[in-house]
């Protein structure tokens, strides 16, 4: 990577706050996945989604040896 | 006398208990054992206090996942969801957005704290701001939220106990005592190794649990339906399966943010961050440890698991244990019970620590004795640690638990007025030292006589111009705490004789995305002439 990698990556951040911080987006029974109401299975997906958002993160502003 | 809050009668489970006092023997062990492991000086704070900011990758997984998800953690998620439904979901989204702000602001203080050899929160705020009176108010806040969390785990410890049959104070003083001998030999090294036994086994009992309980109650359908119906019936307060209206999705989200800015501001999350031998270690972890998230939501599904298998437990706290004696053979059930009083070991030996550490720097050295020595300060510590344990084991003992879970209530709303000292420190200090000693008073006075005011409820119902807001009391402590601290800067930065004082850092200290290896050793001492 050339020279120091860009902050502006933390950007990618904001999207999991973003998406559990207004419940009315996600407090509603259906869809329904395996028997989960929609406010259970949307907050699990969140756990996988963050944890891929800051694993891309950590990568693009890893500075290379 | 042990309160009434956990008291309840079960019979004594002779198998279970055998594997539990086996289990809780191995970690005894790997206690002590510790002291040798990865052989260092202990008589230095970075070493005793900070396991020597040595631990790798793995490691840190490991002591974070057990320091940040405590035994209470697991006993009091379950007991929420299982009598009030979706309000106590709120775990989930407070743990999966905490990772992204941990993500941005810990390596940076990591980094920081390496170059100038700082051990606590406390020691980064006197370096930055130069000022005295904001580290002790820091470090005071640190040590006044931690107290009555250490305490918790033992309640934590006390229900797992007393569902085995396990009656009076003494198993409790015992468990503590050898905790606090071997958190003083072997200092962050112990739970950090014992961190390693205690989340296997925590894997293991969840994982077995949501497997298997389900095929017993007819599947998560058949569960989820059971809550729904069971949960508006509950009294005094009935529960349910989605948060509906805006009071109740005010205060869902509120406490998700609040609880979320608030633990990674606790010394025991932060010891246990600077104890990472990189600031690239904690970024990494920050990916990894959502899977502990994906289990506490599990966890958090048990309290529906127990609804659903109709347990009726004397106290919600107990729904999670009595639905395991309920549905395991007695030897998994010893299994179960370990690992949540193992749980409750590793929090409580780092939260000690990290008081233990906070006061030698920030009160013992900054204003007892300026002149001590490293092996000064690391022997204080360690009795410190000591000292800590017993004022827990007494609120425990002597006062109903009550009080503790009301206390570590406020102690979350306390330790974020500290935020803006810290967090916003490691970006700019713009922000004037006296105007952040002000901001602080007023939100911990708000605060406290919020919560104070709602019988220790975690929300507050807030009449703005007309307009209820019912959110979580810590944030308007927060808020109110900033808006004192800016207001009073611009006034401060406008008036003579308020110029900053020195700041000890420099801008490249904070450089979070530097390589591994960029930091010499700064314990290592030149080399001798021979």
């Amino acid at each position: 990577m050339e020279g120091r990698p860009s902050r502006s990556w933390y950007l990618l951040l904001a999207l999991p706050v973003l998406g559990l911080l207004y419940p009315p987006l996600y407090a509603r029974h259906d869809p329904e996945l395996f028997g989960f109401p929609f406010f259970y299975w949307y907050q699990f997906a969140w756990v996988l989604g963050a944890a891929v958002l800051t694993l891309i993160v950590y990568r693009a502003t890893k500075r290379d040896p | 006398m042990i309160a009434a809050v956990v008291q309840e009668a079960h019979d004594t489970n002779t198998t279970a208990l055998v594997i539990f006092v086996v289990l809780f023997a191995l970690v005894t062990v790997l206690g002590f054992v510790a002291a040798r492991w990865r052989r260092a000086k202990l008589e230095h704070l970075d070493e005793w206090g900070l396991g020597g900011r040595s631990f790798g990758t793995v490691i840190t997984w490991f002591l974070l996942g057990g320091d940040l998800y405590t035994a209470y953690t697991f006993i009091a998620v379950p007991a929420l969801v299982f009598g009030a439904g979706a309000a106590g979901f709120f775990a989930l989204p407070y743990t999966i957005i905490m990772y992204p702000l941990v993500f941005m602001a810990l390596p940076r203080l990591w980094t920081v704290c390496r170059a100038h050899g700082y051990v606590t929160p406390a020691d980064f705020v006197r370096g930055r701001y130069g000022s005295r009176p904001l580290a002790l108010v820091v470090a005071l806040t640190g040590l006044l939220a931690t107290m009555p969390y250490i305490a918790l785990q033992l309640v934590g410890m006390q229900v797992v106990l007393g569902a085995l049959g396990v009656s009076g104070d003494w198993p409790l003083i015992i468990a503590f005592v050898i905790l606090a001998a071997y958190t003083y030999q072997s200092g962050l090294r112990a739970p950090a190794l014992i961190a390693v036994v205690k989340d296997l086994l925590i894997y293991i009992t969840i994982l077995v649990a949501v497997i298997y309980i389900p095929s017993k109650i007819g599947g998560f359908g058949a569960m989820f339906d059971a809550a729904a119906k069971a949960l508006p019936t509950h009294t005094p307060k009935p529960g349910a399966l989605l948060p509906q209206g805006p009071d109740a999705q005010i205060a869902y989200a509120t406490l998700a943010l609040g609880s979320a800015l608030a633990l990674f501001l606790y010394p025991h999350a932060v010891t246990a961050v600077l104890s990472a031998k990189s600031a690239q270690t904690i970024r990494r972890n920050t990916a990894l440890l959502p899977a502990y998230t994906f289990l506490l939501g599990l966890i958090a599904l048990l309290g529906y698991m127990a609804i659903a298998r109709g347990i009726k437990p004397s106290n919600p706290n107990f729904a999670v244990p009595d639905l395991f004696l309920n549905v395991f053979p007695s030897w998994f059930v010893g299994v179960a019970f370990a690992a949540i009083a193992i749980g409750a070991l590793v929090p409580a030996a780092v939260m000690s620590i990290a008081a233990a550490n906070l006061f030698t720097r920030s009160i013992y050295k900054e204003y007892l004795r300026p002149e001590a020595s490293h092996a000064d300060e690391a022997r204080t510590a360690k009795i410190v640690s000591l000292l800590v344990k017993v004022g827990a084991l007494v609120i425990i003992v002597t006062l109903p638990t009550k009080y503790a879970i009301e206390l570590q209530l406020l102690g979350g709303v306390w330790i974020l007025q500290t935020l803006p000292s810290i967090v916003v420190g490691l970006y700019t200090r713009w922000l004037h030292r006296w105007a952040l000693v002000a901001g602080w008073a007023v939100g911990m006075t708000i605060g406290t006589l919020m919560a104070q005011s709602q019988d220790f409820a975690a929300t507050y119902p807030l009449d703005f111009f007309g307009t209820k807001i019912n959110a979580y009391t810590g944030i308007f402590a927060l808020t109110a705490n900033l808006l004192v601290t800016l207001v009073l800067t611009l006034v401060l930065r406008r008036t003579a004789g308020a110029a900053d004082a020195a700041d000890e850092t420099r801008p490249a200290d904070y450089d979070e995305l530097t390589e591994d290896t960029v930091y010499p050793q700064p314990a290592a001492a030149p080399a001798p002439v021979a």
